[in-house]
């Protein structure tokens, strides 16, 4: 059903939504793009006129100024007009529904919404009851998807360690809650990762995981045993209800990466975080900002990647020649 | 008053013994003659009943009216004639209505605007505790006095176990039904589908099976305590059953119900996102659909019920975890009880005695006969009509249902329910 | 008959750029023919600059149709574009919408001093006003004709009819 509403004939990408059931050789395809992307932003042009005439509307109804600019730049280094819609502040919080609000969108006559929402399953309403010809692409949808995030999380890995097959990659934390773990793992087996851990307490990942194929560590020490690429999870407290972790302090004994928790992985294990981190509850500062880390160089890979899907989008229709 | 002659149709009474051809004349608001002589039935007007079945009338356990509360999801008036349409004479309103059942006067308007609407039978629920709150008993005598047919709670359970004991002994002492819904609040809290690979894998905060277990755990143990005589309603999963045979076993009187939805959906079914199955209870694995099957065959679960929850459109159009639970269910509980019948999970006589006989039984209701003299309560219907189940075409003001486009069988021709009667012109 | 071609085509352009008084050209190859044929012409005019590969994929307008592999190469140009005089190397000029987008694409990089189009093939059907300064060949195709240079090894060319 993903697929379906997701590709069309041709088998590219109408919206974007999650990354379930999309092709292998789709998810290459979008990583190659996102390797051009990031040498168009070494330049000093640093726009393609891909998206020239396009119009890109930011639906925002969670707040997060971070990932709304990136996804504002990649769509202007496209060359696209954007809106920025902060619809927790406008009329949707006066009691509009969210159907009203798409139906008023109309009249701007966007080719695409950039959609964040507290709501599981809100990326996909959207692209329902959309008109058309605009294309939706999911920026977070409450503890569903990320697919930008998971894909630059690949990106970043493979500019690493190209053999996805002989890895074995370590997500940490708060995977219950989290949308980038969801979107990760789907990546991660699509793309054929060796072997998948998830560590943290059971309060925070569900055991039914281990019917995905993922090994599942309540006791981090062994989870990081000779691994790859460790990802740290945001503890998303705004999230939590209560009763889930004792407190910051017992988490970061437990889970937290420390200097010292790290030399159980390779030596040229990758540490990641999906941003923004807590310093000091998931992570240590001297882990975020030491040579293992390629936190930053997300961030730069987050603005290629989104670039790369914004063009496979929305560019112009490709044509095999005979 | 006009003569009435249902012709030719098999009438299948199997609390009576009955499964044969034969020939009912009645009229409104009495059964006159089974296989009545030829000199009576000359000014009856005549009803062709070659080919259908003529059945004792569907009694539904949890039906919401929305009324008074709710009026623009649905009304005592639409709801209690959409159920004689769909074959369904008898109907059960849960308490929770806006406000809830805990006041005579609240009882007396819902059972006039029942006896104004002409429809179905409507029996109601009282509130077991006042406002359906944590805190004080309801009236429950004064309920009875006015028209209750029981007391009980709907939807979540009491978390207080001091107070859910002391109204079960009132109860008790009242010779009341208490009708029950086992969910415990706070592990419900927040889900909106089972927890489980599917909610894991979309992300939707679940209701583990823990939340209904642990809810009836505790109740039937309270109805063991205080002898109360309980029924059980929405159980969702096979630890539910297996703890319901055992405390039968054990000599407790507790009779249970399973809403339609749980015997033919399973979590699967909310893939990716769909509104139409946001239920509560959720729709949980495969397994429990085919314990829930199971049951119901071999009596372990004594009633079928629609849980007919009708609801405005709106309130389906969001996102999934903002959508209002719950499915219109009297336009598909005769086509799907009949659909249990075509994949061999009940027989005939078996489906008529948990979607209409034990439902009376639990109401303490007599059962419903053809002699002469007897309030006629049946349903005339024609088994072979295959029709698909659209959405404007349903009688219910509710057209939220995940049943939506099923090809189902089952046309109503007449349903006959004290003095009124349904004919389909 | 590539054996034959190439020298004349490495001529023409060798030709091209002295009647310009140009001699330390930079060359930059369209992916994926030109930027194989850029490089035998960087050897062949021993020139010791790296030259330049463009994948004009984000350039290119609904009509330009993709080469035989339609993957994404990242686009390269290891030096300053700025003033410079370039020499665009592409395999087939067909509608010309390639060297449209190529010419996009070398702006955005900077302003050169000037750009020669030296191509292999120049066959007819031109859709924009584009020629090029140094041509191997010139053919005449039928309408469901095509002309592909196939490799890198060994570099070929193949004449294909659609059916």
């Amino acid at each position: 059903m993903n697929r379906s509403l997701q590709l069309d004939p041709q088998g590219r990408l109408r919206h974007l939504l999650t990354l379930e059931g999309l092709p292998r050789a789709l998810l290459l395809e979008l990583l190659d793009t996102a390797e051009s992307m990031r040498h168009v932003a070494l330049r000093g042009n640093k726009k393609l006129p891909v998206l020239r005439g396009r119009t890109v509307l930011n639906l925002f109804f969670e707040a997060s100024t971070r990932t709304r600019t990136t996804f504002q730049l990649a769509a202007e280094r496209l060359s696209a007009d954007v809106i920025n819609l902060d619809v927790a502040a406008s009329s949707t919080s006066k009691g509009e529904s969210l159907l009203d609000t798409l139906a008023t969108l109309e009249a701007m006559h966007c080719d695409m919404f950039v959609v964040r929402h507290p709501d599981s399953g809100a990326a996909h309403f959207i692209a329902e009851h959309s008109a058309p010809q605009v294309a939706v692409l999911n920026a977070g949808d409450g503890r569903h998807a990320h697919p930008t995030q998971a894909l630059l999380d690949a990106y970043t890995i493979r500019r690493h360690k190209p053999d996805f097959a002989s890895l074995r990659v370590a997500i940490v934390g708060d995977v219950l809650h989290s949308r980038v773990a969801r979107s990760e793992l789907l990546a991660f087996g699509i793309l054929g990762v060796g072997e998948i851990r998830v560590i943290g307490p059971k309060t925070l990942v569900p055991d039914v995981l281990e019917d995905f194929g993922v090994r599942i560590y309540t006791d981090m020490d062994a989870g990081l045993q000779d691994v790859d690429v460790v990802i740290m999870l945001r503890l998303q407290r705004e999230r939590m209800r209560g009763a889930l972790l004792p407190s910051e302090s017992e988490y970061f004994r437990r889970y937290g990466l420390s200097a010292q928790r790290l030399t159980r992985a390779k030596p040229d294990c990758i540490v990641m975080h999906p941003g923004p981190m807590n310093r000091g509850v998931e992570i240590a500062s001297e882990v975020a900002d030491g040579p293992q880390s390629v936190i930053l160089e997300q961030v730069s890979n987050g603005l290629a990647i989104r670039m790369a899907v914004m063009s496979h989008i929305l560019g112009p229709a490709r044509e095999d020649a005979a | 008053m006009n003569r009435m002659l249902i012709r030719g149709a098999r009438v299948v009474f199997p609390h009576l013994g009955l499964d044969r051809c034969a020939d009912v004349l009645f009229e409104a608001g009495q059964v006159l003659a089974l296989d009545p002589e030829a000199g009576r039935c000359q000014d009856a007007e005549v009803v062709d009943g070659r080919g259908h079945w003529l059945i004792p009338g569907l009694t539904d356990l949890a039906v919401r009216v929305r009324e008074p509360g709710q009026s623009h999801k649905a009304d005592i008036r639409s709801e209690a004639t959409a159920a004689l349409l769909n074959g369904i004479t008898r109907i059960v309103c849960p308490p929770d209505t806006a406000p809830p059942v805990d006041s005579t006067a609240v009882v007396e308007l819902i059972l006039r605007r029942a006896r104004e609407a002409r429809g179905a039978q409507l029996h109601l629920v009282g509130a077991l505790t006042r406002g359906l709150g944590e805190e004080a008993l309801s009236e429950m005598g004064a309920l009875r006095a006015a028209g209750c047919v029981g007391v009980g709670l709907v939807g979540r359970s009491l978390n207080n176990n001091y107070v859910l004991r002391r109204a079960l002994q009132y109860a008790a002492s009242l010779d009341l039904t208490v009708y029950l819904q086992p969910c415990d609040a706070p592990l419900a809290a927040g889900g909106v589908a089972h927890e489980g690979k599917v909610s894991t894998l979309q992300g939707l905060p679940g209701i583990p099976e823990l939340a209904e277990t642990l809810a009836l755990a505790r109740d039937l143990m309270l109805i063991e305590d205080t002898g109360v005589r309980a029924h059980l309603g929405r159980l969702s999963c096979a630890r539910s059953v297996a703890m319901v045979i055992e405390a039968k076993r054990r000599g407790l009187r507790v009779s249970c119900d399973v809403a339609m939805p749980n015997v033919f959906l399973n979590e699967n079914d909310v893939l990716p996102f769909r509104a139409a199955a946001r239920l509560d209870p959720p729709l949980r694995t495969a397994a429990d659909r085919d314990a829930l099957r199971e049951g119901l065959r071999s009596g372990a679960i004594d009633c079928l019920c629609s849980d007919h929850q009708p609801h405005d459109p709106d309130a389906g159009l969001a996102p999934f975890p903002a959508v209002e639970p719950g499915a219109s269910g009297l336009d598909s509980f005769l086509g799907l009880g009949l659909k249990l019948i075509e994949e061999g999970v009940l027989d005939l006589p078996t489906w008529l005695e948990r979607a209409a006989l034990a439902p009376r039984r639990v109401l303490g209701l007599p059962m419903p006969g053809l002699e002469a003299g007897a309030a006629p309560d049946f349903v005339l219907f024609d088994p072979d009509a295959q029709a698909p189940l659209l959405r404007e075409r349903m009688h219910s003001r509710g057209r939220n249902t995940p049943f939506a486009n099923w090809m189902l069988s089952g046309s109503v021709r007449l349903a006959a329910i004290a003095d009124r009667i349904y004919l389909r012109s | 008959m590539l054996e034959e071609l190439l020298p004349r085509w490495v001529d023409a352009t060798r030709r091209s750029l002295a009647e310009r008084n140009i001699s330390a050209p930079r060359l930059i190859g369209v992916h994926s023919g030109g930027v194989w044929l850029a490089e035998h012409l960087r050897q062949a005019l021993g020139l010791s600059e790296a030259i330049g590969t463009l994948d004009i994929s984000f350039y290119r307008d609904d009509f330009t149709r993709v080469g035989i592999h339609p993957t994404v190469r990242p686009s390269r140009i290891p030096w300053d574009v700025e003033g410079r005089h370039l020499v665009l190397v592409d395999d087939v000029l067909y509608t010309g919408r390639t060297i449209r987008a190529a010419l996009n694409e070398i702006f955005d990089y900077g302003r050169p001093a000037s750009v020669l189009l030296s191509v292999l093939i120049s066959r007819n059907g031109r859709e924009l006003p584009i020629e090029a300064a140094a041509v191997g060949l010139h053919v005449e195709l039928g309408p469901d004709e095509q002309i592909k240079l196939r490799g890198p090894e060994p570099l070929h060319l193949e004449r294909i009819r659609r059916p």
